[in-house]
């Protein structure tokens, strides 16, 4: 069991440092660098030059690229030019924000998903399940800007219930008003999240609840909120471990168009503001952090399996 | 091993005259399904409309590009879905504003799956060192939020289509690795592919001719999922002002959307225009796909690792 752990942490860090390559070399072959997005229209060849020298960009891509994975991993990400100050203070507040949109829309989506999966499983066929699997087709397949643009015209414009945009400054203090704000973007990520969870949640509580020890504790007269509860449903959560894990991953991606609908201040609207004035430090740091927290959910995922799921344990490590 | 050999030449060929032509049977399933019959109609439709639409758009009344229409003007007769917020007809221009999404994805995703696939097989039947190498470096691709990767590269390359094209192929090929890989493993082990690499065919001979017949209908049934999840990410990147540029005389679902929300109280139609035909053509492919999962026999829930 331990080494096994070891062997999962060892991997997570290498395909961290494998992202951090990519991003690096990506971000390098974006067309300008540091010293001409920070002086723009003025730049001469010797301000570059002086510039370039100042911020030590002359120095080979290696020694650069190793400067910045271990401040990274020291917690430092070092300055943006274009914004004139340290990258975690511009990402800060954004990243509070996005993580508690996502938090929100996860407290709200994960238990729903699961209980309209299980709903719409006992009910395989008939029309509660036709609605539920009906409507969570369109949350999965439509863009989610559609998704969101379609909300806002029925809660915002016609039944004027929600907000139609979430701006706000963004060291907004997290209070009730905050909450108000983000109804909407909470809203349209839990109805395109839930989709994929409820359909896994749906066909795999089908699978339990034919199978045998489902039959078997029916005959023997388990009542059937007993049987639904402590024999079909741990069971058929098991794989949603992973699905879980993989919406959540998805979540930190797909909020970025989210925020841009809703102009919502986080990280994901920094991240393309940051992309169309070409702060390159920003957007690296951005991508980084974002690739920490996906690769950190599935390794929790992983883990997670492994302690549930004995059978794991014996199976090839892999 | 006298013994066993006829044997399996006999399951062979009982297989073979159960299934006569695997193609023809797909297609009857196909036609006995109503998803599968919605979803083939509404491709076949997009894809004519994409075809067809510069001499359609000609031949009636309205102009996409002048402002003719009027600003925020409700829908009439002549522009059934109004104007926009400069005054253009949405109508004419939702006609037109699907071509440049349908042929980057076209042909992106058979860029995608031919390089994806081959190199999926190719890994699975080599194994090995270069196998864990690989999958390592996927493993690490996958972990980059796609909009952030794509938004990146397209910061690099520009939104030039045809280049557009190459990126969305590489990077949507990246999954189909997997897939194929894994879909490969099914089989390296089987008798056919051990005595035909025991033979000594070549390595080229044992994937095409062995390897690929077989994960073929997962392949296809993939490739089908890859189109319309490309085309996600397609009119994303053009929503958030990434994909086609305004202008230029070509429109586009995505950014026409990106537009016109800021007059939804006054215009809906500017932005219901361009929803209605991107999610149908959206929704047609899944239902497509999911029809042609179950004609060929396999489950769409159980597959798809990403």
């Amino acid at each position: 069991m331990i080494p096994l752990i070891g062997r999962r942490l060892l991997m997570a860090f290498l395909t961290l440092i494998l992202v951090s390559l990519i991003v690096f070399v990506a971000v390098e072959a974006l067309p300008g660098d540091m010293a001409s997005a920070y002086l723009g229209r003025d730049a001469t060849p010797e301000s570059l030059a002086v510039l370039r020298e100042e911020f030590g960009l002359n120095a080979p891509a290696y020694q650069r690229y190793l400067t910045w994975f271990g401040g990274f991993l020291r917690g430092d990400l070092g300055d943006s030019l274009v914004r004139n100050k340290p990258i975690m203070e511009v990402i800060g507040n954004n990243l509070r924000n996005t993580i508690v949109l996502a938090m929100t829309a996860s407290a709200v989506g994960i238990p729903l998903a699961i209980a309209l999966g299980v709903f719409a499983a006992l009910t395989r066929d008939r029309w509660p399940d036709i609605i539920v699997s009906t409507i969570s087709i369109f949350g999965m397949t439509l863009p989610e800007f559609v998704t969101g643009t379609f909300l806002i015209y029925i809660f915002a414009i016609k039944l004027k219930w929600f907000k139609g945009v979430a701006t706000m400054p963004s060291d907004a203090p997290i209070d009730a008003e905050f909450f108000q704000i983000i109804m909407l973007p909470v809203l349209t990520l839990t109805l395109v999240m839930m989709a994929h969870i409820l359909r896994l949640v749906r066909t795999s509580m089908i699978d339990v609840m034919i199978s045998d020890y489902v039959q078997m504790a029916r005959l023997k007269g388990v009542p059937a909120w007993g049987i639904v509860f402590r024999h079909a449903l741990p069971n058929a959560m098991l794989p949603t471990i992973n699905i879980v894990a993989l919406t959540i991953a998805w979540l930190l991606g797909g909020v970025l168009i989210i925020e841009r609908v809703f102009n919502f201040p986080g990280i994901g609207n920094l991240m393309i503001n940051g992309i169309s004035d070409r702060d390159l430090a920003l957007v690296q740091a951005i991508a980084i952090i974002l690739a920490a927290f996906y690769i950190g959910i599935n390794l929790l995922a992983d883990l997670a399996s492994l302690v549930l799921n004995p059978r794991l344990r014996t199976a090839r490590g892999h | 091993m006298a013994a066993i050999t006829p044997e399996v030449a006999g399951t062979q060929e009982e297989s073979l005259q159960k299934r006569k032509s695997p193609f023809v049977e797909t297609v009857e399933n196909l036609r006995r399904s109503w998803s599968g019959k919605i979803g083939f109609f509404l491709i076949v439709f997009h894809i004519l409309l994409a075809l067809l639409s510069p001499v359609i758009v000609d031949a009636l009344p309205a102009d996409p590009f002048t402002r003719e229409a009027g600003r925020n003007a409700a829908p009439s007769l002549q522009y059934p879905f109004g104007g926009d917020e400069q005054g253009r007809d949405v109508f004419t221009r939702t006609l037109l504003g699907g071509r440049t999404l349908l042929l980057v994805t076209i042909f992106g995703t058979a860029i995608a799956m031919t390089w994806g696939s081959l190199v999926g097989i190719l890994m699975g039947f080599l194994g090995g060192r270069i196998d864990d190498i690989v999958m390592r470096l996927i493993d690490a691709f996958l972990a980059i939020p796609w909009l952030l990767f794509l938004l990146l590269i397209v910061g690099i390359v520009g939104t030039d289509p045809w280049i557009q094209m190459l990126t969305l192929g590489f990077f949507y090929g990246i999954p189909a690795v997997r897939v194929s890989r894994a879909a490969t493993l099914d089989y390296v082990t089987r008798e056919f592919v051990l005595s035909a690499r025991a033979r000594g065919e070549k390595k080229r001979t044992v994937i095409l001719r062995e390897l690929l017949p077989n994960v073929t209908d997962i392949l296809l049934v993939e490739g089908a999922m890859r189109w319309s999840w490309m085309m996600l990410a397609f009119i994303s990147l053009s929503f958030l002002g990434f994909g086609v540029p305004p202008g230029g005389g070509r429109t586009d679902w995505g950014l026409m959307i990106s537009l016109s929300r800021k007059i939804m109280a006054l215009q809906p139609w500017a932005t219901f225009g361009p929803i209605i035909f991107l999610s149908s053509l959206i929704i047609g492919i899944n239902l497509f796909a999911d029809a042609l999962a179950k004609a060929l026999g396999l489950d769409r829930s159980q597959g798809a690792p990403v």
